[in-house]
């Protein structure tokens, strides 16, 4: 079975990000980037059912800057068997990334596409429910365990008063929550053979996808500050405060 | 313009995270519709019509729909939804889940989880975990939303009396079926829409320590929560999870016991009106962000505080 995993080169997690003073956006000019810690998951879990024998082949796939190639090679060193990169300099929108997709899963076609559930800068949490409207796949959101089991793979997802499970017909789309996997790190002898891995690079053109969008960012802003407040002395202090005070008791 | 509002319910209850929704499509402004879809949702719906400001709620009652599956669902919500000007949803699980699946299939983008409406084209939402919050503008023919609950205060669940309608449209689409849930069951309010929460974080060192939260709970009337470190170590369920990628709460009294106070922490709860923090470390970064804080042994506070309140 052949597994499709999409990553994304986003603002290092360990990052605190500022906003520019001409709230055009946020600064990103010299900041570390690194993938976006739930497409690691997303590529982990690939990994694991190739080592299971359930996954043949594992392509990822990102769409970004040429500079996305290293994020690439960092999941070709962790076990991918090559690598294509949709070059585009633009900053796009998860409906065009799904469209951009859509056309590599019809080149490629994957049994089980894997992809972080959000992307830590965007927030948007959009493009694998987009993709699955997309080709007309199965979605399994959220995803803390993945179990392939003939033609289908029973997805428990993450949702708001605990866990569900799901029975998606193959080919199905998983997006990963935390809990699915921990991550490894990639190890040197890996790291090495990873840049002799196979590199596609296309572009959106090529793939005949427009990528235009229906929404702008007017601006970006620094959230309000909320500031410190007191520090009591005890908890019968506290317990005034809230009562007198704040009158939230 | 008529903007759609896709009803969060359980089928036998309308969940109040519509509430919050009604309340960002009043702010956009024009007639706002509700629909239910759902398995023997009667209730829901009739719960959906006497919301304040609703003019006429959909029912699309059908077995396919009965566990919100988005296959099924949101194909339903595409058809219907092309006559509207907007289209939003509690970014719940449920409505993060579907309503992206329903943007695609319309060829529009989708804006999530908006805090504010500026305009009717016009929102606020928070990016990079509410380290920033961008003001994004649409010129989509149809407006996908979702609506973070705690950024609009909910509109009365009582006082309105719509005409209720039955709809059709796609049923089973094959593609998935449902096996299974397990839900956290809990005497306790709700963690979204609870005025009081108290939570822990790895200063609990395990899970039997959160007792002494529960205690306190219990007596305020209280919601449980977590840091992300203690939901990581096993203290703890996920769904107890209070930050960027867990719930997102905005009570009025948070009280942070045992924790540091990491950015993914602060996001969501910093919307909170009163935020207490019981840590024994005096640098933690949650004492940047509290109205009131206690530099002491939570093993010693939290039972004094449960006896005192």
């Amino acid at each position: 079975m052949k597994v499709l995993v999409a990553v994304k080169r986003v603002v290092d997690y360990n990052v605190k990000v500022r906003v520019k003073a001409d709230s055009s956006g946020v600064d990103l000019a010299n900041v570390k980037m690194s993938m976006n810690p739930f497409c690691e998951i997303a590529v982990e879990e690939a990994v694991r059912l190739k080592e299971k024998g359930v996954a043949s082949e594992i392509v990822v796939v990102t769409i970004g800057p040429a500079t996305a190639q290293e994020q690439l090679r960092t999941a070709l060193a962790l076990g991918a068997d090559r690598a294509i990169l949709v070059e585009s300099a633009d900053e796009l929108n998860s409906l065009a990334v799904a469209k951009l997709l859509k056309a590599v899963v019809d080149k490629e076609q994957p049994q089980l596409v894997i992809m972080g559930k959000q992307a830590i800068d965007s927030d948007n949490n959009q493009t694998g429910q987009m993709l699955g409207a997309l080709t007309g796949f199965g979605q399994g959101t959220f995803a803390s365990k993945v179990e392939v089991a003939g033609d289908k793979v029973n997805v428990t997802r993450e949702i708001d008063g605990g866990l569900q499970t799901v029975a998606l017909s193959l080919p199905a789309i998983v997006t990963t929550d935390l809990r699915l996997n921990e991550p490894r790190y990639a190890s040197l002898p890996n790291i090495m053979k990873a840049k002799k891995k196979p590199l596609e690079t296309v572009t959106p053109s090529d793939l005949g996808v427009s990528t235009a969008s229906t929404v702008k960012t007017l601006k970006v802003e620094a959230p309000a500050t909320r500031s410190a407040g007191i520090k009591v002395k005890s908890v019968a202090e506290l317990v005034e405060k809230l009562k007198n005070e704040a009158k939230v008791i | 313009m008529t903007i759609l509002v896709i009803a969060e319910h359980t089928n036998s209850a309308l969940a109040a995270a519509t509430l919050n929704t009604v309340a960002a499509a009043a702010k956009i402004g024009g007639d706002i519709h509700v629909l239910v879809a759902g398995a023997n949702a009667g209730a829901a719906a009739e719960a959906a019509a006497k919301i304040a400001g609703v003019a006429k709620v959909l029912v699309a009652d059908d077995a396919a729909f009965a566990h919100q599956l988005p296959e099924n669902v949101a194909p339903l919500v595409a058809e219907l939804g092309k006559g509207y000007s907007h289209i939003l949803a509690a970014a719940t699980s449920n409505g993060k889940n579907i309503l992206p699946r329903v943007a695609a299939a319309l060829d529009v983008d989708q804006i999530s989880e908006i805090i504010a409406v500026e305009s009717a084209d016009t929102f606020k939402r928070p990016i990079y975990a509410g380290n920033a919050i961008a003001t994004v503008q649409s010129s989509a023919a149809v407006k996908v939303i979702t609506v973070r609950a705690t950024g609009f205060d909910p509109v009365a669940a009582e006082g309105g009396s719509a005409a209720v309608e039955a709809v059709g449209g796609a049923a089973d689409a094959g593609k998935s079926a449902f096996v299974g849930e397990e839900l956290a069951k809990s005497d306790r309010p709700e963690l979204t829409a609870a005025k009081i929460v108290v939570s822990g974080g790895r200063g609990m060192q395990n899970g039997d320590n959160f007792k002494h939260l529960y205690a306190l709970a219990d007596k305020l009337g209280a919601a449980v929560g977590a840091s992300r470190a203690a939901v990581d170590a096993g203290f703890v369920p996920n769904d107890m999870q209070v930050g960027q990628t867990g719930k997102i709460v905005a009570p009025q009294l948070y009280i942070a016991v045992g924790i540091s106070g990491a950015i993914q922490h602060l996001a969501g709860m910093k919307d909170s009106k009163v935020i207490v923090a019981i840590n024994k470390d005096e640098e933690a970064p949650i004492f940047q962000v509290a109205d009131y804080g206690l530099v002491a042994d939570l093993f010693e506070a939290v039972p004094e505080l449960e006896k005192l309140v």
